[in-house]
C-alpha cells in the first residue's frame, strides 16, 4: 500500500484500483523481469523467452507431453481421511476442500495414459500446486496406482515430480509414503519396466529420498531446485549464504545426481528416444503407423 | 549420582531433593528416608504413567538415555565396528558392525549422538550424513551375503542438512537406504530408540518389525520444525507434538509400528542397564519369529506390511 491509497477513502479506493486488465493478462519473467504476454504461454509452452520453466499443472503437463494432447486419467483410490484429525490455525479438511477447490483435484497426484511418439506410457504429475505437491497418503497411493497400472498393462512410468516435501498433516503416515512408494518402484524394476523420474520445480524433502532418486533415468527441467534439505534450512544450520546455482537442476547434473537438464521443448523427444531404446521399440515406424 | 531433572519431573525432584538432605543431616537411615523414598517412586511412576507428547519427546531427547554405544556394550558380543561407506568417507553418525546377541550372529548399525561436547560433535548430533546411509546400505548387503539378520537402533533429529551433505546425494543416499531395507533377503529388525526424525530415521528403519521404545518419538519433521512452519513458531513445538502423533502409543494404533518396549519406571535414562536387557529381550524374540520365514515370504512379508500401513484405516 503506497501513501496514496492510504489517504484515499474506501470508495474512491475503488475507482481507481478497478483494472481495465485482468490480473494474469501479462506476467513478469522472474528470470529477466520483462512482460510476458499470459496469452503467448500455452503456444511456449509455458516458458519465457528468456528461458525459465514456469510452474505448470498436471492438465498443462500431459498436455505437452502426450502425442496430440490425447490421454486417458486413471483413477487414484480413497485414503483414509484425516487419521490424525490435525489441526493447526485451521483444520487438515478445510485446507483440503480448498486445495480441492483450487486444483479441481482430489490431491497432489494426476496419472495419464497416452502415447508419446506412439509409445504408451503412464504418466504421473506432481501438482504443486495442491498444498504443495506434498506427499500424503492420496499421493502416495497416486503413485502406487500408477506404478501398478504400469506393472498390469506392461507400460513405462514416468514421473513429474514437483513437491516441498511431506505432508506434515499427516504426521508419520506422510513419512510411510517414502517406503510405501520406493516399494511400487520396485515391482517396476521387477516386471523390467522402464522408470523415469522428471524432476521439476522444486522436488524437496522426503520425496527426494525416496521415489524421485530411484529412476533408471534422471531428467531435470531448467533452473528446477531439486534438494533434500532446503537451501534456507542450510542456511540457518551452517550459517553461511549458499552460492548462486546451489540445488539446481545443472548443479545436480554436475554433481553426478541427474543425467540431463533438458528443457520443457525438448522433453518429448527425449523421452521418446530413451523410451524407444531401452523397450527397443521403434518409434518412427510407429508414428508411421499412426 | 547426580541427576538433572526435566522439567515435568519437578515433584520427583523436590522430593529427591528431600531425602538427600535428610541423609546428608542423619545418614542413610534417618528418620522418614523410606517413606520419603516410597513416595518419590510412585510420584514418577504416576507422573511417567500420563505424559504427553512433548513431555516424551524430552525423555526421547534425554543425554543419559541408552544409545547406540550402550546397546552394543549391554546385548553384543564379539562386536567388530566396520565403517567406511567405500566411496568417499565413514560417517561417524552413524554406526554399525558385526556381532552376536545371543549367540546369534548380526549385523547391527544405529545412529550415535554423542554424550557430551566433545562425542556429539565427533557423531555429528547423530546426525547422518549420505556416507552414513551407503554405509548402511554397504552392511546390509554383507548381511544379505552371508545370511545374518540385521539390527538398526534409530535414533537421529534427522538426517544432517548441511552443504556437503547435498553436494553429496544426501537424498539419493536415504533413497538407497530405504530400497535396501525392504528388499534384504535376510530378517531386519529395527529399534526406534530415542528420537526418529524424518527420512533419516526411516532410511534405516523399513524392517520386518519395527519396534518402539516405550517413550521414543518417531516423526515426519520435528516438532520445533512443523510448529516453526505451520505456526510459524519454533515455541509452538507442544502443541506440534501433540498434533502430529508422535508417540510409540499413537503409532501403534495408527498401524505404524508393530511393537512397543516397555521402559524402566521413569524412563529409561533411569535404569539403563534394565532398559538395554529390555530391548534386548524384544530383539532376540522378534529375530526368533522372523528366522524361520524363508526370504521371499519375509520380503512379501515386509513390503505387504508397509503397503497396508494407511490403508488399515480406512
Amino acid at each position: 500500500m503506497n501513501w496514496l491509497t492510504k489517504l484515499t477513502p474506501p470508495g474512491v479506493k475503488d475507482i481507481f484500483s478497478k483494472k481495465d486488465t485482468p490480473d494474469n493478462l501479462w506476467m513478469k519473467c522472474p528470470k529477466s523481469n520483462e512482460m510476458v504476454f499470459s496469452a503467448d504461454l500455452p503456444g511456449l509452452l509455458h516458458v519465457t523467452p528468456a528461458g525459465h520453466h514456469l510452474r505448470i499443472g498436471p492438465k498443462m503437463r500431459m498436455d505437452y507431453t502426450f502425442d496430440k494432447s490425447e490421454y486417458k486419467n486413471v483413477d487414484i483410490p480413497a485414503v483414509a481421511k484425516d487419521p490424525l484429525k490435525f489441526k493447526d490455525d485451521q483444520k487438515y479438511t478445510d485446507r483440503l476442500k480448498k486445495a480441492r477447490a483450487k486444483t479441481g483435484d482430489q490431491d497432489a497426484m494426476n496419472i495419464g495414459v497416452g502415447k508419446i511418439h506412439g509409445i504408451e506410457t503412464v504418466i504421473l504429475v506432481q501438482n504443486f500446486s495442491f498444498m504443495g505437491g506434498s506427499l500424503g497418503m492420496a499421493a502416495g497411493e497416486g503413485f502406487i496406482q500408477a506404478a501398478e497400472y504400469a506393472v498390469a498393462n506392461k507400460l513405462p512410468l514416468i514421473v513429474f515430480t514437483a513437491a516441498g516435501g511431506a505432508r506434515m498433516q499427516e504426521g508419520a503416515l506422510s513419512l510411510m509414503q517414502m517406503p510405501r512408494t520406493t516399494i511400487a518402484v520396485q515391482e517396476l524394476r521387477e516386471a523390467g519396466l522402464p522408470y523415469i523420474v522428471v524432476l521439476c520445480d522444486p522436488t524437496t524433502g522426503g520425496v527426494t529420498a525416496s521415489y524421485a532418486m530411484l529412476g533408471d533415468i534422471h531428467l531435470a527441467e531448467p533452473g528446477a531446485l531439486i534438494c533434500f534439505a532446503g537451501p534456507r534450512v542450510i542456511e540457518e544450520t551452517i550459517r553461511e549464504k549458499l552460492p548462486e546455482g546451489f540445488q539446481r537442476a545443472e548443479f545436480l547434473e554436475e554433481k553426478g545426481m541427474i543425467d540431463r537438464v533438458v528443457a520443457r521443448k525438448d522433453m518429448r523427444q527425449t523421452l521418446a528416444q530413451i523410451l524407444s531404446v531401452l523397450l527397443k521399440t521403434d518409434y518412427e515406424k510407429l508414428l508411421e503407423d499412426a | 549420582m547426580a541427576r538433572t531433572y526435566l522439567d515435568f519431573e519437578r515433584p520427583v525432584a523436590e522430593l529427591d531433593n528431600k531425602i538427600e538432605a535428610l541423609i546428608a543431616e542423619g545418614g542413610a537411615a534417618a528418620k522418614g528416608v523410606e517413606e520419603l523414598r516410597e513416595t518419590s517412586k510412585t510420584k514418577l511412576k504416576t507422573l511417567y504413567a500420563k505424559i504427553g507428547p512433548w513431555e516424551k519427546t524430552q525423555v526421547a531427547r534425554h543425554p543419559a538415555r541408552p544409545h547406540f554405544k550402550e546397546y552394543i556394550s549391554g546385548l553384543i558380543t564379539d562386536y567388530t565396528p566396520l565403517s567406511g561407506d567405500r566411496k568417499f568417507g565413514d560417517d561417524h553418525a552413524l554406526l554399525g558392525g558385526l556381532g552376536k546377541i545371543r549367540g546369534r550372529s548380526v549385523v547391527v548399525m544405529g545412529h550415535e549422538k554423542g554424550t557430551d561436547t566433545e562425542t556429539r560433535l565427533k557423531h555429528n548430533f547423530g546426525m547422518a550424513q549420505p556416507e552414513g546411509y551407503r554405509k548402511a546400505v554397504r552392511l546390509m548387503e554383507l548381511a544379505e551375503r552371508f545370511n545374518i539378520p540385521i539390527i538398526s537402533f534409530v535414533d537421529t533429529a534427522g538426517a544432517f542438512p548441511g552443504r556437503g551433505a547435498e553436494e553429496r546425494g544426501q537424498a539419493e543416499a536415504i533413497a538407497r537406504s530405504i530400497d535396501k531395507g525392504l528388499s534384504v533377503k535376510v530378517p531386519f529388525v529395527s529399534v526406534i530408540a530415542g528420537e526418529g526424525g524424518s527420512g533419516g530415521a526411516v532410511a534405516i528403519a523399513t524392517a520386518d518389525a519395527v519396534m518402539m521404545l516405550e517413550h521414543s518419538i518417531y516423526s515426519v519433521i520435528s516438532p520445533e520444525g512443523c510448529a516453526s512452519i505451520l505456526w510459524r513458531d519454533g515455541a509452538r513445538a507442544k502443541d506440534a507434538a501433540t498434533a502430529m502423533k508422535i508417540t510409540a502409543q499413537d503409532l501403534k494404533k495408527l498401524g505404524v509400528i508393530d511393537k512397543i518396549i516397555k521402559e524402566p519406571v521413569g524412563g529409561a535414562h533411569r535404569a539403563q542397564a534394565e532398559a538395554v536387557k529390555l530391548v534386548g529381550a524384544a530383539i532376540v524374540k522378534s529375530l526368533a519369529e522372523l528366522e524361520l520365514m524363508d526370504s521371499k515370504t519375509l520380503i512379501k512379508r515386509r513390503r505387504d506390511k508397509f503397503l497396508d500401513i494407511g490403508r488399515s484405516l480406512l
